[in-house]
């Protein structure tokens, strides 16, 4: 193991172990690195009960096995410094330092507030796959799916295959737009696989349009939820929700970096051109950081990323034509679940918004943007840091996420004070 | 053109205490603020609760302000915690120091305790080994900056003080011209901390740099505010950068770490060599704490008149003009109190202390 890297990647989901096993094969010196035990990111997290998908033993595999490649688990970046990354895992600190990085941050849920939804029992659609994979027990509980977006297919599959009585899946788009949708899956036949394969895992699943969940009821826990749909309002008794309106690109270690963002709809991304360059030389990024555009695009987006940053510009070329493609759908699936304005209306006044220091939606009126509704009400002030009421607030119209301070995530003092690091091979 | 009897510049803690306060004796008051409500020193500022003994007319500051912190205890958005100052001698000779301080501060009119080692490390059993002793002040306190500057406005509004949400652009005879070429009439007073100059350029002003960490929830390892004797040579000296132990437990469970001085860097840009110093400078006195997590750093700015005190009077080379700023690190606990000692003044009472040692004229004299 080195400090110094050729090429250093962010992440080890598709786009990471596409964009390390690239660099890797051009003779790159590649520092991989993750802040989960396993690689796979959230689409490949391993499932302690079920085997992987032989794509992503694949991936994986051919990645971490390569000898020019270096796998750091659970090893988080903590800070911008000094021409480097400082990072933590759960024993040191080190500093890190890099000829290209290539950013494979991913995506995290979008979670919008609604009465009862920190009650004990509620999760996000992605979160409660994670559980499910890593052994939470599941077997025999009442679970209804809800928010938007393909993932909470997957959610309920995982489920399921848990052993969980998924009483439904309740979609906000409305039926018009995933039929639209549906009927152009033709343009993507691997997608078309894909989904029915998702549709005969969940024969028996009611999968309702139009549908968003107003209320989850419980006392200490839950125990129900009003679902609003085409149908008016029913009432589901259940143990468990998993509910997300999709994702967000992970764009906090960019930023610090000083990359440029756009914005899609109230969210950023990293803007990169078509070698998945951001605007800060030597930097790249790949996959959902760059705009949701789900597991195919990422692989590829990878590629071209490792490749580029080992300056093998021609076979990034190759690849041009196949993210193309895989970005169209991206597009076309991302205007399928584009989110109904409805959904900004289930918070009330006295829901939670901020669930790290309790700040409710009405606590917020008459502040002009987040610093002074954060300075007088600590909304955001939490462990995590403003992303999810940041996020939510920003969705909802109430302004901007802004003010990101370090460290990117909760850091050891001993770690930023410098008196756990280890230093190996210094030149 | 509209018309106040005092426009108060800049919403900081100093200038929403002398809105408050002007306000309670019947002026009609203006406030002119284009951020948000205590969002700049008054943001970054640990908001402890103070008296420091190194200089006497800055003691006595902060003895008349802490007397009319008492009004706060309860409320709420000021967030009142009653947790005392415990002083930390590393060292003999920083113990035998103790005496000389008991007796300014009673001097003063604050009580305090000389604390032997044994008594330390039941009062905070998570210190270093090693330590010679301390100094206990019980009656010192951390509050909330930021809510008590908001809570202060909110009172001189209610009383019908006017906000402006507009930068003051320039000072002219009648009173302030304001960003969107408002013109405002009246007497003026200046709080705008740093940024004094940009008005009143004949009063010099430096800003220091600080930083802070704060950690996650981890309610009981502190009880005091904590800082080491020698932090007053790290916050009286003129190093350009020097970092001292600064300890404080927030009613949250949090730990609040400070703290670090820098003269020269103008941006708010975290220095990890700055945070590396002032953290290792925490661990020596806390190890225990090495394994807490750390959830935000930020900066803030101090503003340094030209010898330490506030400018606390009617500006030099101005009839209708006024200053209320330069507290460096003492602005929260001293807000209260020079916002007295300047409307006092304006209003041609006697004040409750001599305001001599603040008069801004001292600069041009």
């Amino acid at each position: 193991m080195t400090d110094r890297y050729d090429v250093l990647v962010v992440g080890a989901g598709p786009a990471g172990l596409a964009a390390a096993h690239a660099a890797a094969s051009h003779g790159a010196r590649v520092g991989l690195i993750d802040e989960q035990m396993t690689a796979g990111g959230q689409v490949w997290r391993q499932d302690v009960q079920h085997a992987s998908p032989a794509l992503a033993r694949r991936s994986i595999g051919r990645t971490l096995d390569h000898p020019a490649i270096d796998w750091l688990a659970q090893t988080r970046v903590v800070t911008v410094e000094d021409g480097g990354l400082l990072v933590e895992d759960p024993r040191r600190a080190r500093r890190l330092h890099y000829q290209t990085l290539v950013l494979a941050t991913g995506a995290r849920e979008l979670l919008l507030p609604f009465p009862g939804w920190t009650l004990p029992g509620i999760t996000g659609a992605g979160g409660l796959q994670a559980l499910a994979k890593q052994g939470w027990p599941l077997a025999g509980r009442r679970v209804v799916i809800a928010g938007s977006g393909p993932l909470l297919l997957a959610a309920a599959a995982t489920a399921k295959r848990h052993g969980a009585h998924v009483l439904g899946i309740y979609e906000q788009s409305s039926t018009e737009n995933i039929q639209r949708f549906a009927r152009s899956l033709w343009r993507w036949p691997a997608k078309a696989v894909q989904a029915m394969g998702l549709r005969a895992q969940l024969a028996g699943v009611p999968y309702r349009c139009g549908s968003v969940v107003r209320r989850a009821h419980g006392e200490t826990e839950l125990h129900a939820v009003d679902v609003d749909g085409p149908r008016g309002i029913e009432h589901i008794a259940c143990d468990q929700l998993a509910v997300g309106y999709g994702l967000l690109a992970n764009v906090e270690l960019a930023q610090s970096l000083g990359c440029t963002l756009q914005l899609q709809g109230a969210h950023a991304y990293v803007d990169t051109d078509r070698y998945q360059r951001t605007s800060v030389d030597g930097i790249y990024a790949a996959g959902e950081l760059c705009g949701i555009g789900g597991r195919d695009t990422a692989r590829i987006e990878g590629a071209i990323a490792g490749h580029a940053a080992a300056g093998k510009t021609a076979d990034a070329d190759r690849l041009l034509q196949s993210r193309q493609h895989a970005r169209h759908f991206a597009d076309a699936l991302n205007q399928c679940f584009a989110l109904d304005p409805r959904v900004h209306a289930l918070a009330q006044p006295d829901t939670l918004v901020c669930r790290c220091e309790d700040v409710s939606l009405s606590a917020l009126d008459g502040y002009m943007d987040a610093r002074s509704a954060k300075l007088a009400t600590r909304c955001g002030m939490g462990a995590c840091q403003g992303r999810i009421c940041g996020s939510a607030l920003a969705e909802l119209g109430r302004f901007p996420r802004s003010g990101q301070r370090p460290p990117l995530f909760p850091a050891r003092l001993s770690t930023l004070a410098g008196t756990n690091l280890s230093s190996i091979n210094k030149p | 053109m509209k018309s106040h009897d005092l426009i108060i510049v800049g919403a900081g803690i100093v200038g929403a205490a002398c809105a408050d306060y002007a306000s309670a004796e019947g002026l009609r008051v203006a406030i002119v603020e284009p951020g948000p409500i205590g969002g700049g020193a008054t943001a970054a500022a640990m908001g402890h609760l103070v008296a420091m003994d190194d200089d006497p007319a800055e003691l006595a500051l902060a003895h008349y302000s802490l007397g009319l912190w008492e009004a706060f205890v309860d409320l709420p958005q000021a967030e009142y915690s009653r947790c005392g100052t415990l002083w930390i001698a590393s060292n003999q000779a920083d113990y035998a120091r103790i005496p000389d301080k008991l007796a300014r501060l009673a001097a003063a009119g604050v009580h305090a305790e000389q604390v032997d080692a044994e008594q330390l490390y039941r009062l905070e059993p998570a210190l270093a080994a090693g330590l010679a002793g301390g100094m206990r002040v019980p009656g010192e306190a951390v509050v909330y900056p930021p809510g008590v500057a908001q809570y202060l406005i909110g009172q001189a509004m209610a009383r019908g003080a006017q906000l402006y949400r507009q930068r003051a652009h320039q000072l002219n005879s009648g009173g302030v011209r304001l960003s969107d070429n408002t013109q405002l009439s009246g007497n003026v007073l200046i709080a705008t901390g740093c940024a004094l100059p940009q008005l009143l350029p004949q009063l010099p002003m430096r800003s220091r740099k600080g930083h802070l960490v704060i950690t996650d929830r981890h309610p009981g390892l502190v009880h005091h505010q904590l800082l080491e004797l020698g932090y007053a040579d790290s916050a009286h000296g003129s190093d350009d950068s020097s970092v001292a132990f600064n300890v404080q437990p927030r009613p949250t469970g949090q730990i609040l770490i400070g703290s670090s001085r820098e003269y020269g860097s103008e941006t708010a840009d975290i220095s990890m060599t700055m945070v590396r110093r002032m953290l290792a400078r925490t661990l020596q006195f806390l190890p225990g704490l090495s394994e807490l997590d750390a959830i935000r750093i930020w900066t803030g700015f101090r503003p340094v008149s030209v010898d330490g005190l506030p400018y606390l009077g009617r500006a030099p080379q101005h009839a209708n003009v006024w200053v209320a700023a330069g507290h460096e690190g003492l602005g929260v606990t001293t807000s209260l109190g020079s916002a007295r000692i300047l409307i006092d003044q304006l209003l041609g009472r006697a004040t409750a202390i001599d305001p001599r040692p603040y008069d801004p004229m001292r600069v041009a004299a």
